[in-house]
């Protein structure tokens, strides 16, 4: 095989030996392993949160005043909130409500930025002028602000702050698809197809998307990170749902910060649970964009 | 220089006039319409009507947006419905507190992450390169409003130390010419104010500042690894130098370009997180402001500080890039 | 010299270099790259990173023990009596710092001009070195120079105080063929009017012939034959010199006469402790190179081989 040829190879179809190679770095990097001990957890509580819960989340299970809210004791880890009702139930529900928001979001956003980016990506032109000045004009609004403002149009609710949320990251995976295919259409292997008669949409399919993946993965892990935190702010502002059964950590942080001097743990725990949930797919992350780019490597 | 800025003030026009247009569909899109946003929730049809008329909303949408920005360059944005002030003049009142907190906010960032940056790339692999590290991907997670209530905690309810809330103690008497109440404290010559304010300053200014301050101690370690295994820095040594000018002048004045890049898109999160910020700290700036706008279903406020922020950010990243130029004269060649 | 990195095993990279250089005159440090000399230049500066790297032995600077002397004293003899001039002229410089003050810097430093003095003093500098309109170039970024200038600058900041000492070390190379002679003669007359001495450090037998008054061969971190110049170039006795002469072009040969490469590369070596390092390319191996690594043996032509070439036919090389 000339060196000509060797070039000319797809980086995914040589992929097993990078994949492996990842994989390997990934298993030695002991932040990779924190990030997916705490994403498991995470998950996992999220999944199995009524069988793990020991009461009810909605409902009253002790008696408190204002003044007197009961701490942590055995029966109740986290104590009793503000309506007596248990916190470390409430806590371990709250992951399920922060993973679905949280999946949620990133898939609507991702999906549509990344069909932004194919759309300015695979047309260039005009397509891509206006494509590129319309995520310009999103990103010159300040990321929370615009989440604000778009919850805020469509009213209060679940729902509202996750299209919310999408609509913020959809300007980060459409300038990433579109680097990645701008970058990509210049290199030796696209060429290469293109002289043996590849059609273009083939190219861009079966090539140019398959080798944007790894980024576009990285990105969505650590998106995920922010969509969570961003969520929670949302619902400290007021911009969740208003049904105070919901158990979502946000709105628990905000609910219970008059009690800081009464009871100062009640804000404590869900403000963990938030960091543990983000910095999880946060280290993750940043270990995968080590892993899959040697260039991040040091 | 000059041309360079002009072109890039070019290109922030259709940027501009595109946002606006969103967000004049953004008032039309809202649940119940423009009018109901000018008059809140609880409004009477004859008034919905009534306003419809006097706003000229009942013409065609292209008439009214153009209306809509005449207004805006006349700096009329509107009037909020849970104040009954113009928009504007909330604006102008409340904005110098979240600059003074978001200016904080950037020397805490930057004052703590370069020389930590740097000290730990200096010391690249031993435990405080470790701690860096994992301290600002830390950081960066952390929830600004928990961060706020954590130290609010700490220092404020435990220590004693540190005011919990506000700008200033509303039992002193201090005077307020600027809005800038640190500026104002010097103007007046009043250091007891001065103080107060400095110290009403502290707690969210660090709240608001870790992610930045993360961020800033990040990007200063990698830029810093990487000079310092450039050749001039090894020629530098050759030299003989004294290592205060190596330092200076040939490791953090090329290490410092990214970070200088990094300052001006920080202020978009430091806007952002104002809003969260101000909220815990009950600090009257234009978050505090915006973030009871929100609860009150205050459209004309939404809309108006929201433009004014985007004006801002892209206004900052404009200065950031003719800075940028001054610094580096191969962008200045260029 | 020793490399050492967590977890493996210690790398002895320069072994039993020694050489002495007198005022006025030039020696050439010849062999491929990765056999050690730029190494041996960083250690003679102490530029080495302290963490890592070990460097055992001796370097005396007119009587003055550098390995001995703590940081700041050694900070003040770089630049002022020991300079050097590295390869790369497009990365030695620093892009964001106006030339001027990358060559007034050591003056301030060293011979405590003033600012204004320096100043004037550098744009001599320059015009000695032979960059035209000097004020102006003061006052330019490096982006704005060719390579040669900015070579030409490093050699003026080199020798802006009159250094005892200057490492070259492959000054040259990264610059286009006709700008090298151009910096070679450079060098040639201010070393000559100054005095200064010179350890010139080059794979390029060319450089050394116009050059070096001694010539010392070094092949993976040892010394392997040293000599004066015309004795070196008209009787290589180690194989790997003779090949080195082998694959340069001569005068003396015919026309379209074939170069001879030498077979290998500098990584089918091994390690000294096993015998001969070069035993592996050599064309004059024979039992006696391994297991036991000859020693540098005889005086005016040293030499490490066993079995050495014999007379070899004079040798001619084009200088430079």
């Amino acid at each position: 095989m000339s060196l000509a040829q060797m070039e000319a190879v797809a980086p995914e179809e040589a992929g097993g030996s990078l994949g492996r190679d990842a994989w390997r770095r990934l298993r030695r990097n002991p932040v990779a392993i924190a990030g997916a001990v705490l994403v498991v957890l995470f998950v996992a509580v999220a999944l199995l949160a009524p069988w793990l819960a020991p009461y009810p989340p909605d409902k009253p299970v002790g008696q408190v005043t204002p003044t007197s809210i009961p701490g942590p004791s055995a029966e109740h880890w986290f104590g009793l909130d503000d309506l007596g009702r248990d916190e470390f139930t409430r806590v371990l529900w709250g992951a399920r409500w922060s993973l679905v928001i949280g999946v949620v979001s990133l898939l609507l956003g991702m999906t549509g930025g990344l069909l932004l980016g194919l759309l300015a990506g695979a047309f260039g032109g005009w397509v891509d002028g206006v494509v590129m000045r319309l995520v310009d004009m999103m990103l010159s609004v300040p990321g929370l602000l615009f989440a604000i403002g778009v919850a805020a149009m469509l009213g209060s609710g679940l729902d509202a702050v996750m299209i919310a949320i999408a609509v913020v990251n959809m300007p980060i995976f459409a300038r990433l698809l579109r680097g990645q295919m701008l970058a990509q259409r210049g290199s030796d292997y696209v060429l290469a197809a293109t002289a043996v008669g590849v059609r273009r949409r083939r190219i861009v399919l079966g090539h140019i998307l398959p080798n944007s993946l790894t980024s576009v993965i990285v990105q969505g892990t650590l998106t995920l990170a922010t969509a969570i935190v961003d969520a929670a702010g949302l619902a400290f502002l007021g911009l969740s749902s208003n049904d105070p059964s919901i158990p979502e950590w946000g709105r628990m942080l905000a609910d219970t910060q008059r009690y800081l001097s009464s009871a100062p743990l009640l804000a404590v725990f869900p403000g963990l649970a938030i960091i543990v949930a983000a910095l999880g797919f946060t280290l993750l992350g940043e270990s995968l964009r080590e892993a899959l780019d040697p260039k991040y490597r040091r | 220089m000059l041309g360079f800025v002009v072109r890039r003030l070019a290109l922030l026009v259709p940027i501009l006039l595109g946002l606006s247009v969103l967000l004049f569909l953004w008032v039309r899109a809202l649940p119940g319409g423009p009018a109901e946003a000018l008059l809140g929730e609880r409004a009477t049809p004859e008034a919905v009507e009534r306003v419809k008329k006097l706003y000229g909303l009942d013409r065609p949408w292209y008439e009214q947006y153009l209306t809509w920005v005449g207004n805006v360059f006349r700096g009329d944005l509107g009037v909020s419905s849970r104040t009954q002030h113009p928009v504007v003049e909330e604006l102008l009142r409340t904005f110098p507190a979240t600059v003074e907190l978001a200016l904080t906010a950037m020397i805490f960032a930057v004052g703590v992450g370069v020389p930590v940056g740097y000290l730990a790339a200096r010391r690249h692999g031993t435990w405080l390169d470790h701690l860096s590290v994992a301290g600002s991907l830390f950081g960066i997670t952390i929830p600004v409003f928990f961060l706020g209530y954590m130290l609010k905690f700490a220092f404020a309810e435990k220590l004693g130390i540190l005011p919990t809330d506000g700008r200033q103690d509303p039992l002193l008497d201090a005077e307020h010419p600027t809005g800038f109440y640190v500026l104002d404290g010097l103007v007046t010559g009043n250091p007891e104010a001065l103080g107060d304010a400095l110290a009403h300053l502290v707690l969210p200014g660090v709240a608001l500042g870790t992610i930045p301050l993360a961020i800033v101690v990040r990007i200063t370690r990698a830029s810093v690894l990487d000079v310092l295994h450039e050749d001039y820095v090894r020629t530098a040594e050759a030299k003989g130098l004294a290592p205060a000018t190596i330092r200076g002048r040939h490791v953090l004045r090329n290490a410092l370009l990214p970070v200088v890049t990094i300052i001006g898109l920080q202020v978009g999160l430091l806007l952002g997180g104002a809003v969260l910020t101000e909220t815990v700290f009950a600090f009257p700036g234009f978050g505090k402001f915006m973030a009871d706008s929100i609860v009150a279903r205050d459209y004309a406020v939404l809309q108006g500080f929201i433009l004014f922020t985007a004006v801002i950010f892209v206004l900052v990243n404009l200065l950031v890039d003719v800075a940028y130029g001054l610094i580096d004269p191969r962008v200045r060649a260029a | 010299m020793v490399f050492r990195q967590r977890g493996r095993a210690d790398v002895r990279a320069v072994d039993g270099v020694s050489f002495s250089v007198s005022p006025g005159e030039t020696v050439g440090l010849v062999g491929e790259s990765g056999c050690g000399k730029s190494v041996t230049s960083l250690a003679i500066m102490g530029l080495l990173p302290k963490r890592g790297v070990r460097v055992e032995g001796s370097v005396a600077f007119d009587g003055t023990e550098l390995l001995a002397l703590p940081p700041d004293k050694l900070r003040a003899l770089r630049g002022r009596e020991l300079a050097v001039v590295f390869q790369d002229p497009m990365t030695s410089l620093n892009p964001v710092v106006p030339i001027g003050t990358q060559v007034t810097e050591v003056l301030t430093r060293h011979r405590g001009l003033s600012n204004g003095e320096a100043r004037r003093e550098a744009a001599d500098l320059l015009r000695r070195v032979g960059i035209p309109d000097p004020s102006r170039r003061l006052r330019e970024y490096p982006h704005q120079l060719s390579g040669g200038m900015r070579q030409r600058a490093l050699i003026a900041t080199a020798l802006a105080c009159r250094p005892r000492l200057l490492i070259a070390d492959e000054p040259t190379t990264a610059l286009d063929v006709t700008i090298q002679a151009q910096i070679l003669e450079l060098l040639r007359t201010l070393v000559a009017e100054s005095g200064t001495a010179l350890i010139l450090i080059t794979h390029d037998l060319g450089v050394v012939a116009g050059m070096c008054d001694t010539v010392h061969v070094m092949y993976s971190g040892r010394i392997v034959e040293r000599a004066p110049r015309h004795d070196l170039f008209r009787d290589p006795r180690h194989p790997y010199t003779g090949g080195l002469l082998a694959s340069v072009p001569r005068l003396d040969q015919p026309r379209g006469a074939r170069l001879e490469p030498i077979k290998g590369s500098p990584r089918d070596t091994i390690p000294w402790a096993t015998g001969c390092a070069f035993a592996p390319r050599c064309p004059n191996r024979i039992e006696a190179c391994t297991p036991e690594a000859p020693e540098l043996v005889g005086e005016r032509h040293a030499l490490r081989c066993v079995n050495p070439l014999r007379s070899a036919p004079e040798a001619k090389v084009v200088p430079r």
